[in-house]
Order: C-alpha cells, then sequence, then structure tokens
C-alpha cells in the first residue's frame, strides 16, 4: 500500500457494469511527510474516505476488487482505510 | 485507473481472435487539471467511448475482466464515460468537462 | 496496449521448453505519430507479424491471455497488426 492524499472525485454515469456504485477518488500519492511523489490515480473508495483526507491506497488489481467486494472487477486502485497519523523515526 | 482523454483510434484487421468485434482507442492519459500526462496508449473500450471524451481507464491483467469469460488479451480497457470530476486540494477548479 | 515497429526478431535455441514453438520479435515502442520512444522489448509474436510492421503489444499478465500462451512464462505479446491510426490533432 502507498500513502496518498484524496485531491478530487470523479462522477462516471456510464461505467462497466462490474463497477457500478463504485465511489471513485483522484488520489495523489505522497510520502510519510506529506510531500506529493507520484502521479495522481484514480481509486474505487472501501473507507468512505473524502478530497483532504490522508489514504491508504492499494494499487494491486485483485485486492482492489476485494476491497470492493466484488469479483473480477477491473479496479486496479483502491483506497482502503484513512490514515489518523503518521510517525516516523526522526 | 487514471482519467484519461479519448484521442484517436486505431484500426487493426489482423489480431488476436478475442480481440475481434472491440474498438480500439487511443488513450492519453491526463493530470487532474485536465492537462496530457505521459505517453497515449492503446486502450480496449468497454463502455462505447469515443474521441473527444473524457474517460477513465484500468491497467494491468484486470483490463480484460469486463469481457470475462471471454479471454482478451488486454492490458488497458477504458471502463467508464466521466460526466464531470473535480480536483484541486485547493478547491474550486471547474469542472473537467468545461476544460478544452 | 502499447504501438511499436518491429524491427527484428530474436532467435534463441536454449530457453524455456514452453516457448520452443515461439517466435520473438524485436519491437521498438512508437507513439501515435510513429515517433519512437523507450526502449526495444522482446515479445511474443501471435499474430505473424513482420519487420517494419506496425503492431499492437499487450504487457504484463493479461499477455499470457493471447491466443496460445496460456501458462507460458511471456510479459508482452504481438496480438495486432496496425492499419491505420486515426489521431484527433489538438
Amino acid at each position: 500500500m502507498r500513502l496518498g492524499r484524496v485531491v478530487g472525485t470523479v462522477v462516471a454515469t456510464r461505467k462497466s457494469a462490474r463497477l457500478d456504485g463504485a465511489k471513485l477518488l483522484l488520489v495523489e500519492a505522497m510520502t510519510a511527510g506529506g510531500v506529493p511523489s507520484g502521479p495522481v490515480t484514480l481509486a474505487v473508495d472501501a473507507a468512505q474516505a473524502g478530497v483532504g483526507d490522508t489514504v491508504l491506497l492499494l494499487l494491486e488489481g485483485r485486492a482492489a476488487g476485494a476491497a470492493l467486494g466484488r469479483r473480477a472487477a477491473p479496479v486496479d486502485a483502491a483506497v482502503v482505510g484513512i490514515v489518523d497519523a503518521i510517525e516516523t523515526g526522526s | 485507473m487514471q482519467l484519461a482523454r479519448i484521442v484517436g483510434t486505431v484500426v487493426a484487421t489482423r489480431k488476436d481472435d478475442n480481440l475481434r468485434g472491440l474498438k480500439l482507442l487511443l488513450v492519453q492519459p491526463l493530470a487532474p487539471d485536465g492537462r496530457p500526462s505521459g505517453r497515449s496508449l492503446v486502450g480496449v473500450d468497454a463502455v462505447g467511448a469515443g474521441v473527444g471524451e473524457t474517460v477513465f481507464f484500468v491497467r494491468g491483467r484486470e483490463a480484460s475482466f469486463p469481457f470475462l469469460p471471454r479471454q482478451v488479451p488486454t492490458d488497458a480497457t477504458v471502463v467508464g464515460s466521466v460526466d464531470h470530476w473535480s480536483a484541486g486540494a485547493a478547491g474550486g477548479r471547474a469542472p473537467g468537462e468545461k476544460q478544452a | 496496449m502499447i504501438l511499436a515497429r518491429i524491427v527484428g526478431t530474436v532467435v534463441a535455441t536454449q530457453k524455456d521448453a514452453r516457448l520452443v514453438s515461439s517466435k520473438l520479435l524485436v519491437a521498438q515502442p512508437i507513439d501515435a505519430r510513429g515517433r519512437e520512444h523507450g526502449h526495444h522489448l522482446v515479445a511474443v509474436d501471435t499474430v505473424d507479424a513482420g519487420f517494419g510492421e506496425t503492431v499492437l503489444i499487450v504487457a504484463g499478465s493479461s499477455a499470457r491471455m493471447a491466443a496460445a500462451l496460456q501458462d507460458t512464462p511471456v510479459d508482452a505479446a504481438v496480438v495486432g497488426i496496425v492499419d491505420t491510426i486515426e489521431l484527433q490533432e489538438s
């Protein structure tokens, strides 16, 4: 998993039937220090996250489909948790 | 998954049998502000998307899932057509569909 | 999938037994305007592609979904020969 920040939302009425009901979030990967560190990913929301939240971003298809609670869902990323705090050594 | 804009189409007569009848799209990934981000790629259409449309696509093995049980050899598939999106931690950017 | 141009073939006598009947092609990735980018890659041919042709290459585990490549140790397969590309000029 990676750390990320939710930077937006996407609304898509017409989508694969296997994605029905999925909420879509734009998530920017970041370091533990909160610095943006990679591309912005579109992920399904499995944690009721919102814009501005720091989240756990899962970047693997099978696990993301499991997070969505659906087999064979065409997804490769999911938000699976909202981060309350990050502690780093030094 | 990633936001993208459909910038073209690809025609291939000779192809894997399991790609037959499927539309091949040139997909340009977008940053959340609507600007192109990274290289374009070829994706298979699963939602009836057309040139100029804003969409999102999935990469990897999961790209073949919309077509199961047919074993379609694709690593990128357009799985949604975007109505609108909002982005920016600062807030207040216009919906993506309004951006050219 | 990516667009690529076939620039060569690979002959490898000693290889995984499941690759024995496979034709291996050297492909140069190109963009929609035909400009080269990135590094050469070696892909298994499933559509009888030839030198100089523009092709579609599927990468990763999806490559094994190509015809006759189930259970084959490949990560890139040529699955189509491109007739035309239409690009919306912007």
